[in-house]
């Protein structure tokens, strides 16, 4: 003990007060608490995604299945569409740090130039989202229930032992008129020739739907294309549930309403945090256009939304994670 | 044990202000971070077309690496982008590990809720 007291210690290093002892501001601390309470709510989305869907006794839709459709492109790609929005989000948290160095070195020119694409890239980003839920909620041809057991045989041969209450996909094209046609729309009309069905639209721009195949499996592993007689087994077996796309209380993706429910919160959410993030980043770049950070003499609200919106790309790699590549 | 309050490292505190170089450094780390959260993201999306999910052990083993490699994404935009890793380490742990008792806590509930409600084992299902 005696050696403690006499161990000379320099004033200026011991706190005395006066100054945070964690050598940051007040402002910025309380960001980091906030962010550590927010990310909490988020580690509770997707604890609870994770129980919903552990609990579940039919097949939860897969991320790859799901989510494949590109903007202007036919075809699939499985999670490419996910994956540039991840890469949109990380670059435009690289332009924020970008942003926040610039700061630290008082170039104001560097702090707006770097500002002005984190928001471009958040702009980006909430772009492809609204892209990306209007394709969610449109969906991609619709899906009905079966009203009672069927057995049908696949392509190859491999038999499917098809219970009453399992889903059964349409195609695109057909799937849209069908959802005419049950809304009541009295121009489309529907009819049976040469061993499949036929929607016929009439009107200023007269067109058919043809009834080429069911698929099997759609949004799970094993998606099976089921055509010819058998398709016409699954057809006859059809309940009235018909499901076309997604909303808050009926979804083409899977028997479990919660599965699109979830889809609609945690990317929500998460998009909501975008919005704000840009909002704020809008604000702080007028407030660095009109010289108020020179007149601080520091750049620190930069670096406290620098902070908001690292914690927006935070969240967005464990949702990437755990809803749609898990 | 090296006392950390008495350590004066104030190299984002108000008043600090970086010099060219400084920044160069800084900006050097910040472009190979980006990289590094590329290649990740890219090698995760290419595992999660490849391979197909099963019932088997390499689905979890696959799974698992998903979540490690996500926690090492992570790992890198807290320390560098936010630069938690250069403030005082009192500040860094007391923001991080309030966060992982209570998140630990709340995976533990699940998983053991989860066990006994639905009769399964969560973890490696």
């Amino acid at each position: 003990m005696s050696g403690e007291a006499s161990k000379a210690i320099s004033k200026d290093v011991l706190w005395g007060g006066g100054r945070s002892p964690f050598s940051v501001s007040y402002g910025k601390m309380m960001m980091w608490y906030f962010l550590v309470s927010d990310a909490l709510t988020f580690g509770g989305l997707l604890v609870a995604y994770g129980f919903s869907r552990a609990g579940s006794t039919a097949a939860w839709p897969i991320g790859e299945q799901v989510f494949r459709a590109m903007p202007f492109l036919e075809g699939h790609y499985p999670l490419a569409y996910v994956a540039l929005m991840t890469f949109i989000l990380i670059v435009s948290s690289v332009t924020m740090v970008l942003a926040v160095e610039a700061g630290h070195r008082n170039d104001r020119s560097g702090v707006l130039k770097w500002m002005a694409w984190t928001i471009v890239g958040g702009f980006t980003f909430l772009g492809s989202q609204a892209w990306e839920w209007s394709h969610f909620i449109h969906g991609s041809g619709g899906s009905f229930l079966l009203a009672e057991d069927v057995t049908v045989s696949g392509p190859e041969g491999e038999v499917f032992n098809m219970t009453a209450g399992e889903s059964v996909f349409m195609d695109h094209h057909f799937g849209h008129l069908m959802e005419m046609y049950l809304d009541g729309n009295p121009a489309v009309t529907l009819s049976e020739s040469g061993g499949h069905i036929v929607l016929t639209e009439l009107g200023d721009h007269p067109h058919e739907a043809h009834l080429h195949g069911l698929t099997l499996n759609k949004f799970v592993e094993g998606e099976t294309l089921i055509e010819g007689d058998a398709m016409m087994d699954l057809w006859n077996a059809r309940s009235e549930n018909f499901s076309f796309g997604a909303n808050l209380h009926d979804s083409e993706y899977a028997v479990q309403q919660s599965y699109s429910n979830f889809f609609f919160f945690i990317t929500g959410f998460h998009g909501f945090h975008v919005f704000s993030g840009v909002v704020i980043n809008i604000v702080v770049f007028f407030m660095v256009l009109n010289r108020v950070m020179e007149r601080r003499k520091h750049y620190e609200m930069v670096e406290k939304v620098g902070l908001y919106w690292h914690f927006v790309d935070l969240v967005w790699v464990f949702v990437f994670t755990f809803f749609y590549l898990i | 044990m090296e006392r950390d309050d008495l350590i004066v490292n104030d190299s984002y505190a108000l008043n600090a202000h970086h010099s060219e170089e400084e920044g160069q450094a800084i900006r050097k780390k910040i472009y190979m971070v980006t990289v590094i959260l590329s290649v990740i993201t890219a090698v995760e999306v290419g595992m999660g077309v490849m391979f197909k999910r099963s019932e088997t052990f390499t689905w979890t083993a696959i799974k698992w690496t998903f979540i490690i490699l996500t926690l090492f994404k992570a790992g890198y935009i807290v320390m560098t982008f936010m630069h938690l890793g250069d403030e005082r380490k009192n500040l860094r742990n007391a923001v991080v590990v309030p966060y992982f008792v209570f998140i630990a806590y709340l995976i533990f509930i699940a998983l053991t809720e989860g066990a006994s409600h639905f009769g399964m084992d969560l973890m490696f299902h």
